[in-house]
């Protein structure tokens, strides 16, 4: 049986813990709000720049001359795996999804004996991924200092991938992010963006437009391509940091509430003790004052 | 001129502007190209210029790049440097200016040179 003394200094710690937590939850909500609008601002850009792409794979006639971007080197053995996570922990189990999906992803790649590539985007998931696949990290962001991604982060990376693609460095390109549902679910995923995915043709996929180019088809490619995949990563950014932070909402709500239960048991066990230990002190008054 | 398409003007963090338009004008890369009702499915990009969006009255956009889609009478316009020219006031169009005539010799290729230029013209029309 703990003492009455340490009882009381556990409540007070479990209790400075729940404000922490709950000041936690409340910026987590505040911001929460910002991300959440900024990734459903930023949504219809790049929903329509995969529109265009697609549309554009579609009208390609000669597949072996068309860009590789698009297209795809025709190859399937060397893979780059773009890993997008926060770069603060505290928020549930928002990095570790990330990383087990892509983990299981880096297993099934390397078990069929393909060439593998990571690049981390966000410290948090850099941590995970280089205890057991620190070799094949080639190169990490972490844009710990910025307040809010803009597109010029994006972009960076999507130069970066852009530059590796042109060394002939990988055939396909998948990234790793959290998609905000809303604010309790937040479901990890893989992305194809090299080749571009053309299996989710949803909208307007029986029209068959022929478009009128201009200047021509192959320089607006040249133009749209490096530019949709910085879009890509870019939703990608937008919709990690929104479900960050509704990931550390829900962790430092739930985080508060068991505070406050184990304040509540604490009390009672303090309570007991006390009542315990001035009962038998009445009980030793007594006692000696019978025997007098 | 009573037939109207939507024009939408979208950039990476927020729609710019969606509405019916009777015409919109914009700076392609090759040149000016105007756009009425039932123009045919069309993708180009942009140079730097102004965007004209003539419906009862006319709404300006400085860009300085982006894609233009068109097809189903609706206009697609995904650029990150829409700005409405009656936000943008006297000194930042100065300060832009002084940029792009500074960044006008600096460029080595003929496509930035030329891109370059258009920056600059354009932006010495608007700040007259």
């Amino acid at each position: 049986m703990p003492s009455l003394d340490d009882l009381k200094k556990r409540i007070k710690s479990v209790k400075s813990t729940q404000k922490i937590t709950k000041a936690m939850k409340m910026v987590a909500a505040a911001k929460l709000r910002k991300a959440q609008e900024s990734a459903e601002k930023g949504r219809p850009y790049s929903q329509k720049m995969q529109n265009i792409i697609l549309n554009l794979t579609k009208s390609i006639n000669d597949p072996l001359n068309a860009p590789k971007l698009l297209v795809g080197t025709g190859e399937d053995k060397k893979y780059l795996c773009v890993v997008l996570t926060a770069d603060r922990g505290l928020c549930g189990g928002f990095n570790s999804n990330i990383c087990k999906l892509a983990k299981t992803n880096f297993k099934k790649i390397l078990g069929d004996g393909k060439e593998l590539n990571i690049i981390t985007v966000g410290s948090k998931g850099h941590d995970q991924i280089k205890r057991e696949y620190g070799k094949y990290v080639t190169k990490k962001f972490s844009f710990k200092d910025k307040k809010n991604i803009s597109f010029r982060e994006a972009d960076e990376v999507g130069k970066e991938i852009i530059s590796l693609f042109n060394q002939n460095k990988f055939d396909k390109c998948i990234i790793f992010y959290n998609n905000f549902k809303n604010v309790i679910t937040q479901i990890p995923q893989a992305q194809q963006i090299i080749p571009a995915e053309t299996k989710n043709l949803k909208e307007g996929n029986d029209e068959n437009f022929s478009y009128e180019f201009e200047p021509d088809e192959d320089e607006i490619l040249e133009d749209l391509l490096p530019k949709n995949i910085s879009t890509q990563v870019f939703k990608a950014l937008l919709e990690n940091a929104a479900s960050e932070q509704g990931s550390r909402m829900t962790a430092m709500d739930n985080a508060t509430r068991n505070a406050g239960d184990l304040v509540d048991k604490l009390t009672i066990d303090y309570n007991r003790s006390r009542q315990a230990s001035i009962t038998k002190e009445l009980i030793e008054i007594i006692s000696g004052a019978e025997s007098l | 001129m009573s037939d109207k398409f939507t024009v939408e003007i979208i950039s990476p963090d927020q729609t710019i502007l969606k509405q019916d338009t009777n015409e919109v004008i914009i700076p392609s890369f090759e040149g000016q190209m105007g756009i009425l009702y039932n123009h045919i499915p069309l993708i180009t990009f942009l140079r730097p210029g102004i965007i004209t969006i003539k419906t009862e009255g006319e709404k300006k956009y400085y860009v300085e790049e982006g894609t233009v889609e068109f097809s189903n009478n609706s206009l697609l316009i995904l650029t990150s440097t829409a700005r409405d020219l009656a936000d943008l006031d006297k000194n930042k169009i100065i300060e832009l200016l002084q940029k792009a005539e500074a960044n006008l010799n600096t460029q080595t290729s003929d496509k930035e040179k030329y891109v370059a230029s258009y920056k600059f013209e354009t932006l010495k029309e608007i700040s007259q």
